[in-house]
């Protein structure tokens, strides 16, 4: 067990060739799967699942590594160590600046401060790990889906989550994160993960609320990021913020579909966005006067709005879709500011979501609970495919037994 | 009156195609964020997706063609399981991940072999729907052969389990060569397949598998049948309750 702990985690330092956001075409989009009457398989990624366990690296991800393979955080350590802000560390942090001022893109082979480095390594892995455990309130209407098209629509989106958080742990690993550490940070609790999904869904309309709100709100948040500057973090940011635009549309029009239904649908669609509105503005963070890490962040351009910034934008956006379809904001103080030319909202209760964020959201327990069962049920087959591996490796060498 | 018998008898044909598929695709899809890996979370739901995608194709032509104006979620939704036609390997438990990949270990040789024979059909569509679906099942065949090889050819753990799955499902794949009335009525119309005559490479692919793997070809000791005359396990009407619940709830809306 040790053994191949110690062996996996070195294994996957190295990131697979499937987790590379450049590659193109290897899985069926929801845009696909919603669009087309014959359906599409997705060869390629059926391939690349039957060599999975194989730790060759493709060129593309060797391009994308650049010299990421060589850094080593106890080297940087070391170095922190032994060196003190000198001049010439100094002259480092300025022609580092002068690089993300003049709006070049950080690379995984370039000298980076060691705080960018972490602060990218939280964001990013954050970002996969909501990725993944929001395939839990998602995956909760997978088998009763209201329709074998919304079921097929559901089934893609989810994979199209799932593909993303292998992206963005990808793009964690070119700064010299394990993606075995980072699975470990997040069962811990070390890392977090979206609070929104410790809210349960418990309707059909919920999925509709996650597509149309959460994930909105999380490209309202992550259009920025495709001008990030980090290289690897912007150019994955791409490719996701095209499949969460429509992972945004197809929510809106399951919540369209009901708000135009009968008396019990409204209702449904009406009670989801009650208990997902708050919520979903909580997504974008503390306000910018209680945001710690904001600052920094901007003049690194890792972030190019502020918090508040991005909820405003995502509110204007969103509650002219709200009056379309008929439904309510349930915000009593909700009014158009024409001198600002934005919506005024009521104040936003902030103690939930401390609270939600210190454990005690619905489903906190619970996600975690789920993402570590299936971890440990898959113990024996990650084992089963590393001693074939081994195998297989012994053999080619001709030093089988 | 011919012609329109005819037609009920594809509509069949198609139905019980559907609700393999549509079962098989349930089970599968059960895996979201139950997988061992990431990727094969991904690769789980994109095959669960697959079999849904057929469902769909199967019962839309099964309901057009018996033009009684139902659709592809009528059927999928309003039927209860004595009316499913599905073969009772497909509604079993998902199981464990050595009970999934020997499933479809059984399985998507089957189909590579079923949807080349379905490709010569007379019936247009699905002739149609098997051109798409045997590119599907060769490459859900590669995926599960290369976890057939790991786990036969893994961890002495990982050899009982897939041995021991394997043997749980053996009694199951009789059914998918047994031949009814309605597939002899449609083989000799030039529409169905001969399920019995896929047998023999069906035989060569398990064995070349398990050889390969390392492992031993369960006995034909014991079997299981009468999914296609609606006979079925325990487990299919807990499938329904969840598959069906909305539908049930609120019959004859939108979503």
């Amino acid at each position: 067990m040790t053994h191949h702990e110690a062996s996996s985690s070195q294994r996957h330092y190295v990131p697979h060739p499937s987790r590379s956001p450049f590659t193109e075409g290897r899985r069926q989009s929801t845009q696909r799967a919603a669009k087309r009457t014959h359906h599409k398989p997705s060869p390629q990624l059926i391939q690349r699942m039957a060599q999975q366990p194989s730790p060759v690296l493709s060129l593309h991800t060797q391009n994308l590594m650049g010299h990421a393979l060589l850094w080593r955080p106890e080297i940087a350590l070391e170095q922190d160590m032994t060196q003190a802000i000198d001049e010439q560390t100094q002259a480092e942090l300025d022609a580092f600046q002068a690089r993300v001022d003049s709006e070049q893109k950080i690379e995984p082979k370039d000298w980076m401060p060691d705080a960018y480095r972490r602060t990218l390594i939280r964001q990013i892995s954050q970002h996969a790990h909501s990725e993944i455990i929001g395939m839990q309130p998602e995956g909760n209407w997978i088998t009763r889906a209201p329709s074998l098209r919304r079921k097929a629509v559901l089934l893609a989106k989810v994979q199209d989550e799932a593909g993303h958080g292998l992206y963005l742990y990808s793009a964690a690993e070119t700064l010299g994160e394990p993606r075995e550490k980072m699975n470990a940070d997040l069962q811990s609790g070390k890392a977090k993960y979206s609070s929104i999904f410790n809210y349960p869904s418990v309707s059909w309309a919920d999925i509709g609320a996650i597509g149309w709100l959460v994930d909105g709100a999380a490209i309202v948040n992550q259009v920025p990021l495709c001008r990030t500057s980090y290289g690897p973090y912007a150019r994955g940011m791409v490719r996701i913020c095209k499949e969460e635009s429509f992972h945004q549309r197809q929510g809106f029009e399951i919540m369209t579909v009901l708000a135009a239904g009968n008396e019990a649908q409204k209702q449904m669609a009406q009670d989801a966005l009650n208990r997902f509105w708050w919520p979903s503005l909580m997504m974008f963070g503390p306000p910018d006067d209680n945001s710690p890490n904001s600052a920094q962040s901007m003049a690194w351009k890792i972030k190019r709005y502020s918090n508040d910034e991005l909820r405003q934008k995502f509110i204007d956006q969103t509650i002219p879709q709200a009056e379309h379809i008929g439904l309510t904001i349930p915000d009593p103080d909700l009014k158009w500011n024409e001198e600002r030319g934005h919506y005024d909202i009521g104040e936003i209760q902030w103690d939930e979501f401390f609270n939600v964020i210190k454990g005690n959201g619905k489903c906190n327990r619970q996600r975690i609970a789920h993402h570590k069962a299936a971890h440990n049920e898959g113990a024996w087959v990650r084992e089963a495919a590393l001693a074939y591996d081994a195998k297989q490796r012994a053999k080619a060498s001709g030093q089988v037994a | 009156m011919a012609s329109s018998n005819h037609n009920l008898s594809i509509a069949q044909y198609a139905i019980g195609l559907g609700d393999d598929a549509l079962t098989l695709g349930h089970r599968l899809s059960e895996w979201c964020s139950h997988g061992p890996y990431l990727e094969e979370d991904i690769a789980l739901i994109n095959i669960s997706l697959d079999y849904i995608g057929r469902a769909r194709m199967f019962l839309d032509h099964a309901a057009t063609v018996e033009g009684e104006g139902r659709d592809e979620d009528q059927l999928a939704y309003f039927r209860d399981d004595r009316e499913f036609r599905n073969r009772l390997i497909f509604e079993l438990p998902r199981g464990d991940f050595a009970e999934t990949i020997a499933r479809q270990c059984i399985v998507d040789p089957f189909y590579v072999l079923f949807f080349e024979a379905l490709m010569q059909s007379k019936d247009p569509v699905l002739a149609g729907i098997a051109g798409k679906a045997i590119k599907e099942s060769r490459y859900h065949w590669k995926h599960t052969h290369s976890w057939m090889l790991r786990l036969g050819d893994g961890t002495a753990e990982s050899h009982q389990r897939i041995l021991t799955a394997l043997d749980e499902v053996w009694g199951y794949h009789f059914e998918l060569f047994e031949m009814t009335d309605l597939d002899r009525e449609l083989l000799d119309a030039g529409i169905a397949v001969d399920l019995a005559a896929l047998k023999p490479k069906w035989d060569s692919m398990i064995d070349e598998v398990l050889t390969a793997a390392t492992l031993t070809r369960p006995e034909d000791t014991w079997r299981q049948s009468g999914g296609r005359n609606g006979e079925h396990t325990e487990h299919l009407g807990h499938l329904l309750t969840e598959l069906q619940f909305i539908q049930r709830a609120h019959p004859g809306l939108q979503w």
